[in-house]
Formats: C-alpha cells, sequence, structure tokens
C-alpha cells in the first residue's frame, strides 16, 4: 500500500509538491500494538510484529524516492543500501515505535534526508515526544515530517517540537490550514524551536 | 496575586482568537464533532445534558474582586444566573450555548481569565493551599511554584495530547491542604535539613475508577529542577501510559504496572539529558513571580481580640460561626473567613450573580480585593482584620453565607452529579440536600465534630468520595441509581481510600445509612475522638453490621448488586 503525498506544507507556511511515496505495511499485517495486552509490556512498543514473510514480500517501488516503514528498512536496509546513499530512502515509525531502533540501524542518522511520524488518530500525541527525542537527544537535522490524522489545530505544536514539514490530511484546505502555525505571537516554554524558555528571554 | 503582563495577554487574546475559528469551523463543517472535542475540551467546554458546561480556570484557587464580578456578570448575562464552584477550584456554567462561548471568553480574557486546559487529556488547572501565604503551619509559599507551573504548563506543545488528563497540586505547608497524594504529580516544597529550598515529589496517585495514593519518586529534588523534572515525568507517560484504555490511561496505572522504582529509574534517566538546561528554573525568575505574592498592606494596629472574645462569650451562633469558620492568620490582628456555600437546602458550591457580586464587594471592603476557592467548594476572605470580624459576619448572615459548618457533616463535597452532568451514573445534589436536611441540628453538628461527607455521581469521583470521612458514589444498576457507602477515607497528611461498607442503597436510604453510621460511632468514640479516628481504631466491621441491620431494603439493593 503506498501513498503519495501531492503537496506537503513546510515550517515558513509554504505549499510545495512532493515526490515522496509513503509506503505503508499492507493492513493485514499491522504491527500489534502490545501495550493493549498486560501492562507489563509497556515497553514492547517497537516490536515488530509483521510476520517476516510479508516484511520480505512488500514491494518497494523501483525507483524514486520512497519513506518506508520502520520494520522494513530495519529487514531490508543491506539491499536498499546503494539508494540510501543516493537520498532515495525515507523512514517512518508509527506512533509506538521506539527512534532508538531507527538510530541504532544507521552510523549516521542523518544520512536520512526525510523521517516521518505517524499519527494514526490526531489524538495520540506520542509523535510530539519522538520528534522532540530526534532533534534534540539524537540531533536529527533533516526533514521530519508529520503524517497521518494531521490536522491544522495541531500545527503551531508540531512546528514547536522540530516537524517541518506536514502531510495534512487530504480531505483538508492545506493553505489554510498553514494560518494555524503562527497561533500564537509567544510561547513560555523551550521546545526545539525555541531553546530558551520566555523567562530566560524576557 | 498574579498580574498578567504583555506576553499572558497577548497568548490569552491569541487563543480567544483561535477558538472563535474553531467554533466557526465546526458551524461551518470543516471540523467534524470528534475534531472539535478535543479542542474544545481544551477550552474547558463539555457538552452536557442542557447545554454545554463551560469550565473557567481559577488558578490555584485565587481570585480577585475584579474577576468575580465578571463572573457574576458572565452568569448573569449568558447563564441562569449562577455558578458552580468545583472541587478543583474552578468554576463552571452549566447553561451557555455554544455559540456564545467566543465572546464568553472574549469577556474573560478582559479580566485575564480564560478556560484554557481546564479540561481534555492535556495538563489542567494547577490547584493548591486555599490558605496559601496565611497560614500558620506554612513552610514556603506555594503560590510562585503554582504560576511558574501554569505558565510552564500553559500549551506546552509537547503535552497537549496526552493519554489522559494530568493535574499537579502543589503544598508549601506542614499539613497538605492540597491532596497532594492523590494528584498525577503532587509536589510539597520544603526546607531540607540544609535550609534549602526542596521538591519531594510524589507521582501516580489519583481517584476515579482506580484510586491510587501516589508515590514518592524523588525527595531533596533542588527547585531550580522542578520544570524540568515535571518534565521528564511528563515525557516518559506521554510515550508510555496506555492509550488502548481510557480507563487504564492515567499515570497511575503506568507507575503502578511498571512499580514506582523503576518508573522513578526511567524518569531520571529521560531527566539526566537536560537536568541543566534552558528550563532549569532561576532566582531571578523566581523573584519576578514571587513578588506579586507579597502580603497586602496589613495594619500592624489591628486588633480587637479582647472585644472579639467578649462578643463571642456574649452570642452563642457568632461564637459558632468563630469557632468553625474563621481561621488564625500568621499576621496578628488577623484571620481567614471561610464563606460557607453549604447551607441546607442549596446545592453545595452553587452561587447566583448576585451573592457574586456582593461576595466581590465583601472583599474589597475586608480583604484587599481578593478571594480563595477551596477545593472542599467554599470561598475564602483571607485577610480580615479580627476588629471587622464581626461586622463581616452580620453582612456574610445577610447573604446566606455565614452557616457555621466548616469542617462539619453538612459542609458537604458534591459534584454536581446526574441533575447535570451527562458522565454521572445517579443525582448527587438531592443526596447532599436530604443529608442536610437529616442533620439539621447544630448542636448535634457540633458535638459531631469534624466530618467530611463526600459524594461523587460516578466513578471519576469528582465529588471526591474517596477520601471522605464518609463517601457516598452513584453508581447505575441495571438502570436505575443505587449509592455506595464508604468510610474511612481522608485527605491530609494521612490520607487513606476509604472502604466500602457493602452493597449499594436506594437514595431515599442514603440519609438512614448515613444516621446509622453516625450512631455507631456517637455510642464507640473515646473523648476526643474523630469519627474517622473510630473507624480507623474499630475498623469497617461495626459500622456496616449496624447499617445493614438496620436499614429495611439493603437485602434488596444486594440482589441486584453485580459490581
Amino acid at each position: 500500500m503506498s501513498e503519495r503525498q501531492t503537496e506537503i506544507l513546510l515550517a515558513d507556511g509554504s505549499v510545495i509538491a512532493d515526490d515522496w511515496v509513503w509506503l505503508r505495511l499492507p493492513e493485514s499485517a499491522e504491527p500489534q500494538k502490545k501495550s493493549a495486552g498486560k501492562v507489563v509490556l509497556f515497553r514492547l512498543t517497537g516490536d515488530s510484529a509483521a510476520p517476516a514473510e510479508v516484511v520480505a514480500g512488500v514491494a518497494i517501488p523501483a525507483s524514486g524516492r520512497v519513506l518506508l516503514p520502520l520494520t522494513i528498512w530495519l529487514a531490508r536496509k543491506d539491499e536498499l543500501a546503494p539508494r540510501l546513499a543516493a537520498g532515495e530512502i525515507g523512514v517512518w515509525l508509527d506512533s509506538f515505535e521506539e527512534p532508538q531502533a531507527l538510530v541504532d540501524s544507521l552510523a549516521d542518522i542523518n544520512t536520512l534526508p526525510v523521517i516521518g511520524l505517524n499519527f494514526p488518530r490526531f489524538i495520540d500525541g506520542r509523535a510530539f515526544s519522538v520528534a522532540f527525542l530526534l532533534r534534540n537527544r539524537y540531533g536529527y537535522r533533516g526533514q521530519l515530517r508529520a503524517l497521518g490524522d494531521v490536522l491544522r489545530d495541531q500545527l503551531f505544536f508540531l512546528r514547536r517540537v522540530g516537524f517541518d514539514a506536514y502531510a495534512v490530511r487530504a480531505d483538508l484546505d492545506i493553505r489554510a490550514a498553514a494560518a494555524s502555525l503562527a497561533d500564537f505571537p509567544e510561547v513560555y516554554q523551550s521546545s526545539t524551536d525555541q531553546p530558551l524558555p520566555l523567562f530566560r528571554r524576557a | 496575586m498574579y498580574r498578567y503582563n504583555d506576553y499572558d495577554r497577548a497568548i490569552v487574546k491569541a487563543r480567544v482568537a483561535q477558538f472563535r475559528d474553531q467554533t466557526r469551523r465546526f458551524f461551518a463543517g470543516e471540523l467534524s464533532e470528534d475534531e472539535f472535542r478535543p479542542l474544545r475540551l481544551q477550552n474547558g467546554l463539555y457538552i452536557q445534558r442542557h447545554a454545554p458546561m463551560l469550565r473557567i480556570a481559577i488558578p490555584y484557587g485565587l481570585l480577585s474582586s475584579e474577576q468575580l464580578r465578571m463572573l457574576a456578570h458572565i452568569a448573569r448575562t449568558h447563564d441562569r444566573d449562577y455558578g458552580h464552584f468545583s472541587t478543583r477550584q474552578n468554576i463552571q456554567y452549566n447553561w451557555i450555548p455554544l455559540e456564545q462561548v467566543p465572546e464568553v471568553l472574549e469577556k474573560l480574557s478582559s479580566v485575564d481569565m480564560h478556560g484554557i486546559q481546564t479540561s481534555g487529556n492535556c495538563i489542567r488547572n494547577i490547584t493548591s493551599d486555599p490558605y496559601a501565604g496565611i497560614a500558620l503551619d506554612e513552610i514556603v509559599d506555594p503560590r510562585p511554584w503554582c504560576e511558574i507551573l501554569r505558565q510552564w504548563s500553559t500549551f506546552h506543545p509537547e503535552f497537549a495530547f496526552l493519554p489522559r488528563k494530568f493535574k499537579i497540586a502543589i503544598n508549601g505547608a506542614e499539613h497538605d491542604r492540597a491532596v497532594v497524594r492523590c494528584h498525577d504529580i503532587g509536589l510539597e516544597v520544603y526546607r531540607n535539613a540544609a535550609g534549602e529550598l526542596v521538591l519531594r515529589v510524589f507521582a501516580g496517585g489519583g481517584m476515579g475508577r482506580t484510586p491510587i495514593i501516589g508515590s514518592v519518586i524523588r525527595d531533596n529534588l533542588p527547585w531550580q529542577h522542578m520544570l524540568t523534572y515535571c518534565e521528564a515525568v511528563l515525557r516518559v507517560y506521554n510515550r508510555y501510559g496506555r492509550r488502548d484504555n481510557s480507563y487504564k490511561a492515567r499515570i497511575k496505572i503506568l507507575v503502578k504496572a511498571l512499580g514506582a522504582e523503576e518508573f522513578a529509574r526511567q524518569v531520571d534517566a529521560e531527566w539526566e539529558h537536560f537536568k541543566d538546561g534552558p528550563g532549569t528554573l532561576t532566582q531571578a525568575e523566581l523573584a519576578r513571580v514571587a513578588a506579586h505574592f507579597t502580603a497586602p498592606a496589613y495594619d500592624a494596629a489591628a486588633g480587637g481580640e479582647s472585644e472579639l472574645a467578649a462578643r463571642a462569650a456574649a452570642e452563642r451562633p457568632f461564637e459558632r460561626w468563630l469557632s468553625r469558620n474563621v481561621r488564625a492568620h500568621r499576621q496578628p490582628g488577623y484571620r481567614a473567613v471561610v464563606l460557607s456555600l453549604k447551607p441546607t437546602g442549596k446545592p453545595p458550591g452553587d452561587v447566583d450573580s448576585d451573592t457574586m457580586d456582593a461576595i466581590a464587594d465583601l472583599a474589597d471592603r475586608y480583604s484587599f480585593g481578593e478571594l480563595r476557592v477551596t477545593h472542599e467548594q467554599n470561598l475564602v476572605l483571607a485577610d480580615v482584620r479580627a476588629d471587622q470580624l464581626y461586622a463581616l459576619w452580620g453582612e456574610l448572615r445577610k447573604l446566606g453565607l455565614a452557616t457555621p459548618n466548616i469542617g462539619l457533616l453538612t459542609d458537604i463535597v458534591c459534584c454536581p452529579g446526574g441533575d447535570f452532568c451527562s458522565l454521572a451514573n445517579a443525582k448527587s445534589i438531592p443526596i447532599a440536600q436530604a443529608i442536610q436536611e437529616r442533620f439539621d441540628d447544630l448542636d448535634y453538628l457540633y458535638d459531631l465534630g469534624e466530618l467530611e461527607l463526600n459524594i461523587s455521581g460516578c466513578m471519576n469521583s469528582c465529588g471526591h468520595h474517596h477520601v471522605g470521612h464518609i463517601g457516598v458514589l452513584g453508581v447505575d444498576k441495571s438502570g436505575s441509581e443505587w449509592y455506595q457507602i464508604s468510610i474511612g477515607g481522608a485527605q491530609g497528611n494521612d490520607t487513606s481510600l476509604g472502604e466500602v461498607i457493602g452493597p449499594s442503597f436506594a437514595a431515599e436510604q442514603v440519609p438512614d445509612v448515613v444516621e446509622h453510621l453516625i450512631d455507631t460511632y456517637v455510642d464507640n468514640r473515646q473523648p476526643e475522638e474523630r469519627f474517622l479516628d473510630v473507624v480507623r481504631r474499630l475498623g469497617v466491621e461495626p459500622f456496616k453490621s449496624r447499617v445493614y441491620a438496620n436499614v429495611a431494603g439493603a437485602k434488596r439493593a444486594k440482589e441486584v448488586e453485580h459490581v
């Protein structure tokens, strides 16, 4: 299952054509969210639950820029090495997946031109923390893209934690949504966009 | 109290504009019901039985007379002439039409008020001690810490879509009056052996469906780290708190599942990365905020103690009011006065708009134009001259605000319940009224002494029934309303959770049940023992057997019991 995002919103409010193909696992093989089971399994959020044969069998477009699920990237990164070198490979994480797994799979996280973070539902706010960590803990400087249920009223927060590209949900007016990147004139806390809290600036 | 600067004001104004546009998009069909819900919730707007319920933040319970007048204006102009003070020190309106909410928020912003983060899965209004700054047992004034946290948590970009709501309370006194052990994060500010200002951090406490007393995850934390440490707690929770089941999504479930020690370890590991970073608080910032909470211009000549004693000796009702509704003050010649919002026959916590205006005038004339909201749903005039108490008492009596029942059985803490709230399983206000009517003999109430009775209309526990000496919980069984009774709960330093005495009762039985609980206490008490002490000494059994032996129909209730 793949989807071409035709347009994408950037942090400066511009809307540009986009040529990345967002590749997803087949619906039936969506990784299981282990947190639904026993509470002791909280930490198992990064588990690869898609069967190996499914991961091996997913057809990756032979050319062009592709945003791959973490599980596919981890299983097949050797075969993808030349395309990574050519700048054609990005990786996206679902909301329950661990950024550490991605970081560990590369000598340098900045080899990736794009990392995507998925919002399965907009009320699932885990990716806000993951984005913050990618920017501030792991030093990622490439494009950080919000995917999935990306709505206008998240944009201000998305920009602050370090997302700089927003695949605004296709049924929404992406140009009108851009206005919400600037919903507030001032902020109290430090985050990726503003490393100093207001009390150290004002 | 804290006064907004240009930054604060600009942020709140931007919020009003944002919400106005969100409401417009909702009515234009650009936002679905599901998409609008979290947005309106983060402005305190619920859809309730009759109309949207709008909850306005009263940061850590502090209110100016000017703000109270605006609250009165809104009740009069946009609602049905009253508001309800809640157990989270906020105020709620029940009848404001959705279309008018942007206008109401606009008006509120003119007095530096808002509904920001009063609901939804985000960091809620910070709560604290209503006697902050004046209590005799205060170690550190918690208000600057509350305000610093308020600013930090307002529109925190990372924590606007948490697994579930998140409540922080702060206490700075020897006696905890902020229920810090029953909050997602509870903070105690104190001085360590070296005299340094430090924090004790409780996490994972809460009421609701699964009541849990919070665990200490950090002690002796230098104050400079308050925000960064909270950030670490929130980040661990945001990433690993459950999102598959809203009943198990509060931080208390995560802390319990991991164990407090392991949770603390994960928080520390996270915190280590940025603990001395720019989020570290500075002395300059603490001083800037603390400057808003200096003592008012007390009159060193205020006194009148001997006249007060003489009046009290001469007038029994005045003496009673002094003993129950007036609190000691650290400033000689001053007292704190509790305005009881619990007269028999009125829903606990409700105030009509004319009375709000009158209270605002009293605040101006008697207490430097400020007042506080308690989590027991009463109001406090914190700085009243002792020599003006008698005059104030006379005015409060005329307004029906001098019921001398603070801390007594009829000072019932009660959520709005099934009459208003769409979450409720059962009504709670009529139960409160029936109990108040049953126990309307003041002499008897005084004899019973300190007794906290809390009523929640559902498991969400807005009435804090888990920590009531007597707790009443509305439950729904096969479509009818029943009430589960627990005893032995308590707030404060020795917080405990009440124990359920047995099968539920019908509404009309509840006053009988309470009466038998009280009788058991009276028969078994030793001198100076409170109801709570007797429950702790004897356990639930004698109370339980007496109630079930005497209350007719309890058996019938048992037949439908299945929880």
